[in-house]
C-alpha cells in the first residue's frame, strides 16, 4: 500500500547544500521538515572534497571579497552572474566562521587562526599573484564539512528518511507539491507532500567513464527537473579536473599544487610555464586540463601513455604527511607509490557540473528565460545553476556555494512555508511511477543496464569531454538516440522488492542517457570556446554572439534550446590569460 | 588472474536461510575488491545487493568482511587478499539482503554520545582561536567515516548490542579532546557507564579493522582515563 507523508519542507539529498538548508529550516519549529536521501547522509559526496573552501579571511596575507569575486568572474570566463558571485564571495567569510562555530576542525595557523592555502585561479589584487584563500582541514575539508553539518542536523533534531530514492516530482498547475520516492529496504512507493521542495541531489559525473564522482552521482535532480518541463542551464559546461589518478579518475586535490606541486611531462619539463606564464600550475582548471591534453597529444605523455606527472617530491615528508595525508594514502593504496619520493601519474577526470537547474539567488527554480519561478520548488548545490561558476568553476568555490546557497534556500523556504498553504496533489505521478517501476522490474529480456551505462560513458568521454568538434558532437548525438531507444527496453535480473539496487541503477542509467543527450545538444549548438567548453573548430570566445546562458528544455527525445543574458555588474569581459 | 569469490547471500524473498555462492571470473591483481563485486553485479548477477558510493574510501558505505577481516571493499586490492576471496556482511547487525545490513542501530549509538559541538559562550565574531597543538590533539579521531568496521569487529559488541561500541567512542573522543567544546562532563556521564567505555576489553580488533588507520583502542583508553578522573 502506498504511504503518504505530509511535511511543510522537503529536502532531497543530504550533502552539504541539503544539510545546510535542513539545519536552517529546523530552526523554524512551525516548519515541519524532512530530508530524503538515497544514501545514508554521511555517504554523500561532499565528503570527498579535499582541498578547501574559499573565503577572503586574510589570515595569511592581505585579501578581500572583491578580489575573490573578480577571480570567480574571470574563472567563469565571464559567464557567471556577477550579482550571485558578489553574494557568494561576500558571504564567504561569515559562513566559514559559522562552520568553525559549528565545530569544524580547520587546520590552524601558528597564531591559532583558520589556515589557508593557495588554489588555482585565486589571486591578489585582480590577478597579480596567488593568494592564500582556501580554508582547509588537511586534505579532508569536504569530509569535515559533511560530518559537521550532519552533527548539527542531529543536534537540531532534523528528521531523515534514509535510503529513499526519489522517482518523480509532483508538479501540478505550475507548482511543486511533493515527490514520489521508492523506499529501498521494502521496495514500497511513498508519496511525500510538501509546500516547498529543495533539490540538492549533487552532480552527474557518472555520465563520463573517467570520473572523480561517486557511482551514485547520476544527475537524478536534473532528470527529475527536465522530465517535469523545467529547463537545464549551461549543461555544455562540465569541468574536467586536471589531476585524477591515471586510469582510475580518483581525485588528487589541487591543494597539491597549492602547496607547491608541479606538473611535468615526459621530459621532466614544467610545461605549465608555456601555457600560463604568470600562475603556471595554479592557473584555472580548464586551462590546466587542456594543457595536459595538448602535452599528451604532442607525444609528451609519460611512457607514451595518457598521463603526465604531478611532482610533489620536493615538498618534503612533513608537508605531505600533515597537509596532504589523504592523497598520500590514495597513492599508497591504489598505486603502491609514495608521493614523498615518486611523482604521481595523473590525467584529467570528469569532476563537476557548472550547469544545472536554473535558480535565483535564493534557490527558487526558474522555468524560463524571463526568470519566472516555479512555486514550491528550490534547488541548491551542484545540481543547481545560480550561476556562480559560469563556464568554469574555481577550486574551493563548490564547497562555498553549498553552504552559502544551501543556507539562503533554507531561509527562503522557511519564509515561503510560513505563508503558503499545502496544495492538493493527485495520484497521477504516483501511478505513473508505479507503472514504470513495475514495467522495469518484470520485463523478461533486454540488454543489461550496465552495458548501456558503460557505452554511454565511453562515448561521452571520447566525444564530449575536454576538446570538442562539430563532428564528434554530431556523432555523439546520433549514437545517443540509439542508446536512448535501447535504454527503453533494458531488463534487470532482480525481480524482488527488497533493496533492489539493480532496479534503481537501471533507473539512474535511463536518466543519464537523457541527460547526455541534453549535454551534447547544448555543446553542439554553442559554436565558440569558453571556459570548460572548448571547441577546436571554434577556438575563440565570441562575446558578441555567445555571452549568454543556455536553457535546454527536454521534451521526450527533443531538446529545445533558448538563451538568456548574463548579469554583469562591475567586471566587463576581458581577455582571459593566467 | 582467475579468481573465485565466495559470497554469503541472503535473499529474503527467495529463501529463508542464508547461503554461500561462488563466482568465478578473471581480474587484475590491482583491481579493488569492489571492482570485482561491481563486475559480478553488472555482468553476472544483478540481484547481488551491496552498498557503495565514493569508491575511494571516504564515504564509508562498503565495509564488509573480506576473508574474515572487516575492510572497505574499495580500499582492498585483490593482490592483498589473494585469488580465493570470501565476502560476508558485517557481523552483529540484521542482514537486510546479501551484504546490506541494517545500520540504524549503529547510528542510534552514534547519536547517544551527543556527537556535536557543545559550546556555552556566545560565538565570537571571527573564528575561535585554537593552537596547532590543541588541533592536533584530536586530529586522529576526526578521520572517522562511520563505516562501522570497528564496532562490528568487536567481540564485546557481538555479545551485547547495547554496548555503545568503538565508533561512538571515537566520535565522543573527537569532541572531548577538542579545546573548543564544553560538553565533556555530559559525554563522560554517558560513557562512564556499564554499557559505555568500561565494556571495552582492549582486544584491539577495532584498531586493526579501521580503514582510516585511527588508533581506536588508544582513543578508547584516553576516554577511559578522562572518565576515571572526570576531566580531560
Amino acid at each position: 500500500m502506498a504511504q503518504t507523508h505530509t511535511y511543510d519542507a522537503l529536502v532531497i539529498g543530504a550533502g552539504g547544500a541539503g544539510l545546510m538548508a535542513a539545519t536552517y529550516l529546523q530552526d523554524h519549529p512551525d516548519v515541519k521538515t524532512a530530508v530524503l536521501s538515497k544514501l545514508y547522509p554521511t555517504r554523500s559526496h561532499t565528503g570527498a572534497a579535499q582541498g578547501g573552501i574559499g573565503a577572503a579571511l586574510g589570515n595569511m596575507g592581505e585579501d578581500n571579497p572583491d578580489w575573490h569575486s573578480f577571480d570567480t568572474v574571470k574563472g567563469s570566463d565571464y559567464l557567471g552572474d556577477q550579482d550571485a558571485i558578489e553574494i557568494m564571495c561576500g558571504d564567504a567569510p561569515e559562513v566559514v566562521y559559522e562552520l568553525e562555530h559549528m565545530g569544524l576542525p580547520f587546520s590552524r595557523t601558528e597564531d591559532g587562526r583558520i589556515a589557508q592555502r593557495r588554489f588555482g585561479g585565486h589571486t591578489k589584487n585582480y590577478g597579480e599573484e596567488p593568494v592564500r584563500r582556501s580554508c582547509y582541514a588537511a586534505d579532508r575539508t569536504g569530509h569535515m564539512i559533511l560530518q559537521t553539518l550532519y552533527q548539527q542536523s542531529i543536534r537540531k533534531g532534523v528528521e531523515f528518511h534514509d535510503e529513499f530514492h526519489v522517482l518523480d516530482l509532483i508538479v501540478e498547475d505550475g507548482s511543486c507539491r511533493g515527490v514520489v520516492a521508492l523506499e529501498l529496504e521494502t521496495g514500497e512507493l511513498h508519496q511525500f507532500r510538501s509546500k516547498a521542495t529543495l533539490l540538492a541531489t549533487g552532480g552527474h559525473g557518472q555520465v563520463w567513464s573517467t570520473t572523480s564522482n561517486a557511482v551514485t552521482l547520476t544527475g537524478d535532480g536534473l532528470t527529475l527537473a527536465a522530465r517535469n518541463g523545467i529547463p537545464l542551464q549551461d549543461l555544455e559546461f562540465y569541468q574536467f579536473h586536471p589531476t585524477g589518478i591515471y586510469d582510475m579518475g580518483i581525485l588528487i586535490t589541487e591543494g597539491v599544487r597549492g602547496e607547491g606541486g608541479i606538473l611535468r611531462n615526459n621530459e621532466g619539463e614544467r610545461f605549465m610555464e608555456q601555457y600560463a606564464p604568470n600562475l603556471k600550475d595554479l592557473a584555472s582548471r580548464d586551462v590546466v586540463s587542456r594543457a595536459i591534453y595538448k602535452e599528451i597529444r604532442a607525444g609528451r605523455g609519460i611512457d607514451g601513455k595518457h598521463h603526465v606527472h604531478l611532482d610533489a617530491t620536493h615538498l618534503g615528508q612533513d608537508v605531505i604527511e600533515n597537509k596532504l595525508p589523504e592523497i598520500a594514502d590514495f597513492c599508497r593504496t591504489y598505486l603502491g607509490l609514495d608521493p614523498v619520493t615518486t611523482p604521481m601519474p595523473v590525467e584529467p577526470t570528469a569532476h563537476y557540473g557548472m550547469g544545472g537547474i536554473p535558480t535565483d539567488v535564493d534557490g527558487r527554480v526558474e522555468v524560463d528565460e524571463q526568470g519566472n519561478t516555479m512555486r514550491g520548488l528550490y534547488a541548491a548545490g551542484e545540481c543547481a545553476c545560480v550561476s556562480v561558476h559560469g563556464a568554469n568553476r574555481l577550486g574551493t568555490n563548490a564547497l562555498l556555494e553549498l553552504v552559502v546557497f544551501g543556507r539562503r534556500a533554507g531561509n527562503a523556504m522557511a519564509e515561503y512555508c510560513a505563508e503558503a498553504e499545502l496544495e492538493p496533489a493527485g495520484e497521477a505521478p504516483m501511478e505513473q511511477a508505479r507503472e514504470a517501476v513495475e514495467t522495469l522490474r518484470t520485463r523478461d529480456s533486454g540488454e543489461r543496464p550496465a552495458d548501456i551505462r558503460r557505452e554511454m560513458q565511453e562515448l561521452m568521454m571520447e566525444n564530449v569531454s575536454v576538446f570538442r568538434t562539430q563532428e564528434l558532437l554530431q556523432e555523439a548525438k546520433e549514437k545517443l538516440v540509439d542508446l536512448r531507444e535501447r535504454a527503453k527496453s533494458i531488463a534487470i535480473d532482480d525481480r524482488r522488492k527488497t533493496f533492489n539496487t539493480d532496479l534503481t541503477e537501471a533507473w539512474e542509467t535511463v536518466g543519464m542517457v537523457e541527460l547526455a543527450q541534453v549535454i551534447t545538444e547544448c555543446a553542439l549548438n554553442r559554436t565558440e570556446s569558453r571556459g570548460a567548453h572548448s571547441r577546436e573548430d571554434y577556438p575563440d570566445r565570441n562575446d558578441d554572439e555567445w555571452l549568454k546562458h543556455t536553457l535546454a528544455f527536454r521534451d521526450d527525445g527533443e531538446v529545445e534550446l533558448r538563451y538568456r543574458p548574463v548579469t554583469i555588474t562591475k567586471f566587463e569581459p576581458k581577455e582571459r590569460t593566467y | 588472474m582467475d579468481v573465485t569469490f565466495t559470497i554469503r547471500r541472503y535473499q529474503p524473498e527467495v529463501r529463508d536461510d542464508p547461503y554461500y555462492e561462488d563466482f568465478e571470473f578473471e581480474a587484475e591483481p590491482t583491481d579493488r575488491v569492489l571492482d570485482c563485486l561491481n563486475h559480478i553485479k553488472w555482468q553476472i548477477d544483478g540481484t547481488l545487493a551491496m552498498r557503495r558510493s565514493c569508491q575511494t574510501g571516504i564515504c564509508g558505505s562498503d565495509a564488509m568482511r573480506i576473508n574474515g577481516q572487516n575492510r572497505l571493499a574499495c580500499k582492498t586490492l585483490l593482490q592483498d587478499v589473494g585469488s580465493e576471496v570470501t565476502i560476508e556482511p558485517l557481523m552483529g547487525y540484521a542482514v537486510i539482503k546479501d551484504l546490506v545490513v541494517d545500520m540504524d542501530p549503529f547510528f542510534d549509538q552514534f547519536r547517544r554520545v551527543k556527537p556535536f559541538m557543545m559550546n556555552e559562550g556566545s560565538d565570537p565574531e571571527r573564528e575561535r582561536v585554537q593552537s596547532q597543538e590543541e588541533r592536533e590533539r584530536f586530529d586522529d579521531t576526526t578521520k572517522c567515516i562511520l563505516c562501522a568496521a570497528c564496532t562490528t569487529s568487536c567481540p564485546v559488541f557481538w555479545s551485547d548490542e547495547d554496548y555503545v561500541g568503538p565508533a561512538a567512542i571515537v566520535q565522543a573522543h573527537r569532541f572531548i579532546f577538542d579545546s573548543r567544546d564544553d560538553g565533556t562532563a555530559e559525554r563522560l556521564r554517558i560513557l562512564d557507564d556499564a554499557e559505555g567505555v568500561w565494556k571495552c576489553r582492549t582486544v584491539f580488533n577495532c584498531t586493526k579493522a579501521c580503514p582510516r588507520d585511527i588508533e581506536v583502542t588508544k582513543a578508547i583508553a584516553e576516554v577511559k582515563q578522562a572518565a576515571m578522573w572526570g576531566r580531560v
